[in-house]
């Protein structure tokens, strides 16, 4: 079998099983929201990974623009409107335009130094979520608001799976488009040869910025996405620990690989659930993940098997 | 008014000599391993939990000193087995590692001391003030700030006179020349790893003297001196010092007027400095990047 | 990398449109199947699902209502089990936090099919799974957030509290308080709907008996450093320092106090505090007057004793706190409510639940506290008292005296909660 042809197939299964969850989901002793968790975690980190896999920015701080999404639209529904995508829209336009503000702060720096300030940054509106108290809802985090039925459908956990799904194929449309257009064949080269694209006279740092945009914008409507399918909006949605397990979702699936956010996200989601429902010290396991798949498997579960049917 | 002002500034210095300690630690492994090391508040609990386990037979002096050199040897294992695979790597991976490391860290503490909040005794004469006026001078504050004048001080001598030190600073600035030069750059890193994680050890058997022991302590603790790195300049260990004494006074101050704002308004002063001064204010053009 | 490069050239961008239109015919696929409602199971064991805090913030005082719970399954079961069925107690970890919590609950609802809904310490959780449970049709005993609005503003028919509401817990000890120790009063609040609602609480009181309030600050939860709000009530020096913290902030700030020498000259108190947290504090820093809701200690009261000797032998060394007695009522109370209803059907026991009166065996207090069916709050009674500084465990604390809870209690009609069942 051709290359070709086996990557078209295995899309092709993959594209049937996400549209089928919901009828099998139950007996692999899943189900359905687990499945739409997955979707939005895998959203999120395919959008870092525009950043993280295509520019090589090491952003640690883009939970800040998922929390801020999940915020967005939770306020939106608390205090504005009944409209479920007017309020997932404002969230991601939120996320998004905080993103583009932040970014050429950002981008002054590269390396670790860009790291750390991308770690203070999220932290920066993570406290601000915890301390305004009156319109965050604080440390409880922000309730009282329920997704509402659109054009008259109620939104069940299998319907909004499919929402997700339709959201989490536009976004992936969305990125799949920007990196085969000049700009993306740009961000690449940034990555290979950031020197010799300044030396080409290539304005480096607003390209970067552009792509922390982008990646926030899409990391800020999975961030709608989840506080939708919790019906709240957790401070912990902003925190660097979940910026950190973004970067391993990324990299245990494979950050060179289009998809591999997608099978990271999997992985990454079902070990947790499963994990922590049989021991206390899920966190070991977890822990574990982390440190093991960046020692041995640093291309992902994707630049692994590919590797591997290569040689 | 302005009394209120003086008091709290004062007692922001105090805080900040803590920051300070702390991002000296982390400013040296960022420098030399090129590690952001996100384990750094994990291992500060870790030697909280040997002294708490040492006090009984070394007392809290013995603690002190022993404590750091427990952690320093967990770190220098910590450093054989994982970090020093991943510095050829992209930095994702080692900050990657050092995050998980934390996570397995932070289990094996509550697994083995359990979840619940433990007393670090501290000796009774330290637990008191040492003025009425100055009520909130005590004798283990002033022990805190002594302690990270010593050995900030200690580190900047040996920096500056010993071959080890002068090593370190320069391969902070050149690593592949030093190591063409000869000098065994592994053996250099492992040294400067486990110095780190020393100065982790001893602010958090401080920090535990002061606030109990929880497996989490150090999580809340250490973000303030990572903006103290980005404020005084990453690679700059002076600039550390800076940097945690500056967001130090200023979260004191902003605590006297407006408490909610205490942890927001370092991350402001750090926003500024960015814009103001990019790369920090003892920071080099160019470093790490 | 050539890895990206050859991918790009293979699949191109007609293919993801492709899948893209699979999308829309999948979903009508998927929605015809999606009533896959498990089978109600009348015969199997009867699950209750224990969402509780084993690791996080609030770890110790999760594992305390654990051991109570997983204690009354034991005993259910060795007397038969709840309606001759047996129980099964399935306990899932929040880590302390509401998206944790809801995961866990979904899971417990989806894959095991639990009956109950048992559990949470943290406030924002219990609110979160509350209204989880309601909106699937389960009934929630929360045993340990303490947040007025549970049984207040956002209660709901599914929903019932063992522990107190932050009012109850305020009302324990502030007649007291004011009475010892004097009139003036400077507050130390969390700054968040836990602590607010106890500063409202503690001022409308203490004003109402004659006293004034020298001033107050907010908090941020999480500080750790308490030298400059210290500072102030040095200056303000009040007669009595109420500390309305939670966990660890109030232990650092009760350690601080002493090291700044301040309860010297102020009488520290306040509301809620806890046999787990007391035993994490050094001596010196073992002081003021709170208020437990429940202790283990309470000679002459029928059934405690016996209750403490069978905990301690099932859990060597450990003797029961009040977290461990709000999981031990919350299946106690389930199993009650069952067998009154004849059912486990959640309107049913909700029902049944409503106005239920604890026996002695389980109130273990002087008097015998019950779910207001108004609010579903249940009306335990207060242990105000002392901290006993040169105490071992678990003799750690004097209580003065007990307040039966219905007096303790917001008035039903003040509480801002109407409950109306679906129809």
């Amino acid at each position: 079998m051709s290359p070709a042809l086996r990557e078209k197939l295995v899309q092709g299964i993959t594209a049937l099983l996400l549209l089928t969850v919901p009828l099998w989901v139950g007996y692999v002793g899943g189900y359905t929201d687990l499945a739409s968790r997955v979707l939005i975690y895998a959203l999120a980190a395919m959008g870092l990974n525009l950043l993280l896999g295509f520019t090589g920015g090491l952003s640690f701080g883009h939970a800040a623009y998922f929390g801020l999404g999940a915020y967005g639209t939770g306020l939106m529904l608390d205090y504005v409107t009944g409209n479920t995508l007017l309020a997932l829209a404002v969230g991601t336009l939120t996320g998004g335009l905080a993103a583009l503000i932040l970014a050429p702060i950002a981008v002054r720096r590269r390396g670790i130094y860009f790291s750390m300030i991308t770690i203070a940054i999220g932290q920066m509106f993570y406290f601000i979520a915890v301390r305004w108290n009156s319109f965050t809802g604080g440390e409880d985090g922000l309730t009282g608001f329920t997704r509402q039925p659109i054009l008259g459908v109620t939104l069940s956990g299998t319907v909004f799976y499919y929402m997700v799904l339709l959201f989490f194929g536009l976004g992936a449309l969305l990125l799949w488009t920007i990196l085969h257009s000049p700009l993306g064949h740009t961000f690449v080269a940034i990555r290979e040869n950031q020197k010799r694209l300044t030396f080409l006279g290539i304005r480096v740092e607003r390209y970067i910025a552009l792509s922390f945009a982008i990646s926030g914008v899409v990391c800020a409507l999975a961030g709608g996405l989840n506080a939708l399918l919790d019906n709240f909006a957790s401070p912990d949605d902003l925190r660097y620990t979940l910026s950190g397990n973004f970067l391993i979702i990324v990299v245990l699936g494979g950050m060179r690989n289009f998809w591999g956010p997608l099978v990271g996200a999997a992985i990454f989601v079902l070990v947790q659930n499963y994990v922590s429902a049989i021991t206390q010290n899920w966190m070991t396991v977890i822990g574990l993940v982390f440190v093991l798949s960046v020692m041995f498997f640093p291309l992902g579960v994707l630049g692994f098997f590919r590797r591997r049917s290569r040689s | 008014m302005l009394l209120d002002i003086v008091f709290n500034a004062f007692n922001g210095l105090i805080q900040g000599s803590f920051y300070a300690l702390m991002a000296i630690g982390l400013s040296l492994i960022l420098g030399l391993n090129g590690v952001i090391n996100f384990a750094h508040g994990t291992f500060m609990a870790l030697a909280g939990y040997f002294a708490f386990t040492l006090v009984p037979y070394t007392g809290f002096w013995g603690a002190l000193v022993l404590g750091p050199i427990l952690a320093g040897a967990i770190g220098y294992i910590v450093e054989q087995l994982i970090i020093r695979r991943l510095y050829l790597r992209d930095p994702l991976y080692s900050l990657l590692a050092t995050f998980g490391l934390a996570l397995i860290m932070q289990d094996l503490l509550r697994t083995i001391w359990g979840a619940q909040g433990l007393p670090l005794a501290i000796p009774d004469f330290l637990n008191q003030p040492v003025s009425n006026t100055y009520f909130f001078v005590t004798g283990y504050r002033l022990l805190v700030v002594a302690l990270a004048v010593i050995s900030t001080g200690a580190l900047f001598a040996t920096l500056r006179f010993t071959r080890l030190g002068v090593r370190i600073r320069a391969g902070n600035a050149d690593l592949e020349t030093i190591a063409a030069l000869g000098v065994n750059i592994y053996l250099l890193r492992s040294a400067n790893f486990v110095l780190g994680i020393m100065f982790a050890g001893l602010a958090g058997i401080l920090a535990a003297g002061q606030l109990g022991l929880t497996p989490t302590m150090g999580d809340q603790l250490i973000m303030p001196s990572f903006v103290a790195i980005v404020v005084g300049g990453v690679g700059s260990l002076f600039g550390s010092l800076v940097g945690g004494l500056i967001i130090g006074i200023a979260s004191g101050v902003t605590t006297a007027f407006f408490p909610a704002a205490s942890e927001v308004v370092i991350y402001l002063i750090m926003g500024l400095t960015l814009i103001i001064r990019p790369r920090g204010l003892f920071g080099q053009e160019g470093l790490f990047e | 990398m050539t890895d990206q490069s050859s991918k790009t050239g293979k699949v191109g961008r007609r293919g993801l449109l492709k899948s893209g239109a699979a999308i829309g015919a999948g979903i009508g696929a998927g929605l015809s199947a999606a009533p896959m409602a498990a089978m109600a199971q009348s015969t199997g064991p009867i699950k209750i699902g224990h969402i509780d805090s084993t690791t996080g913030n609030f770890a110790v005082l999760g594992d305390s209502a654990i051991k109570g719970s997983k204690m009354a399954t034991m005993e259910l079961n060795a007397k038969g089990g709840i309606l001759g069925r047996k129980v099964d107690l399935l306990v899932e970890d929040d880590a302390g936090l509401p998206a944790t919590g809801l995961d866990k609950a979904s899971r417990l609802l989806d894959q095991d099919n639990v009956d109950f809904f048992i559990g949470t310490t943290n406030s924002a959780v219990s609110l979160a799974v509350a209204k989880f449970a309601m909106d699937h049709n389960r009934v929630f005993v929360c045993s340990g957030g303490h947040v007025d609005s549970l049984t207040g503003s956002a209660c709901n028919w599914a929903t019932f509290r063992v522990c107190s509401t932050t009012w109850m817990l305020t009302g324990g000890d502030s007649k007291t308080l004011y009475d010892k120790f004097g009139k003036k009063w400077y507050f130390l609040t969390t700054d968040y709907a836990f602590g607010h609602s106890e500063q409202a609480d503690y001022t409308k009181q203490v004003t109402g008996y004659g006293g004034t309030i020298a001033g107050g600050a907010l908090v941020p939860v999480g500080t750790t450093d308490f030298s400059s709000y210290l500072i102030q009530v040095k200056a303000a020096a009040p007669d009595v320092l109420c500390l309305l913290l939670a966990g660890d902030d109030q232990i650092n700030a009760m350690k601080q106090i002493t090291q700044f020498g301040i309860n010297k000259t102020v009488h520290v108190a306040g509301a809620l505090f806890e046999l787990e947290q007391i035993a994490a504090l050094p001596e010196a820093a073992r002081y003021g007057t709170w208020t437990f809701e429940w202790y283990w200690n309470q000679p002459g009261v029928p059934h405690v004793a016996e209750f403490v000797a069978r905990y301690k032998k099932l859990y060597p060394g450990l003797y029961p706190s009040a977290r461990s007695w709000f999981g031990y009522v919350s299946v106690h109370a389930l199993a009650l409510a069952c067998a009154k209803a004849g059912s486990t059907g959640a309107p049913a026991v909700a029902k049944a639940l409503e106005g239920l009166v604890l026996p002695p065996e389980i109130a273990l207090q002087p008097s015998a506290p019950m779910f207001r069916a108004e609010d579903h709050q249940l009306l335990l009674g207060m242990f105000p008292g002392s901290v006993n500084q040169h105490g071992t465990y678990p003799h750690m604390f004097n209580v003065f005296n007990y307040v039966p809870g219905a007096t303790l209690a917001l008035p039903a009609d003040q509480t801002g909660c109407t409950i109306s069942y679906p129809a």
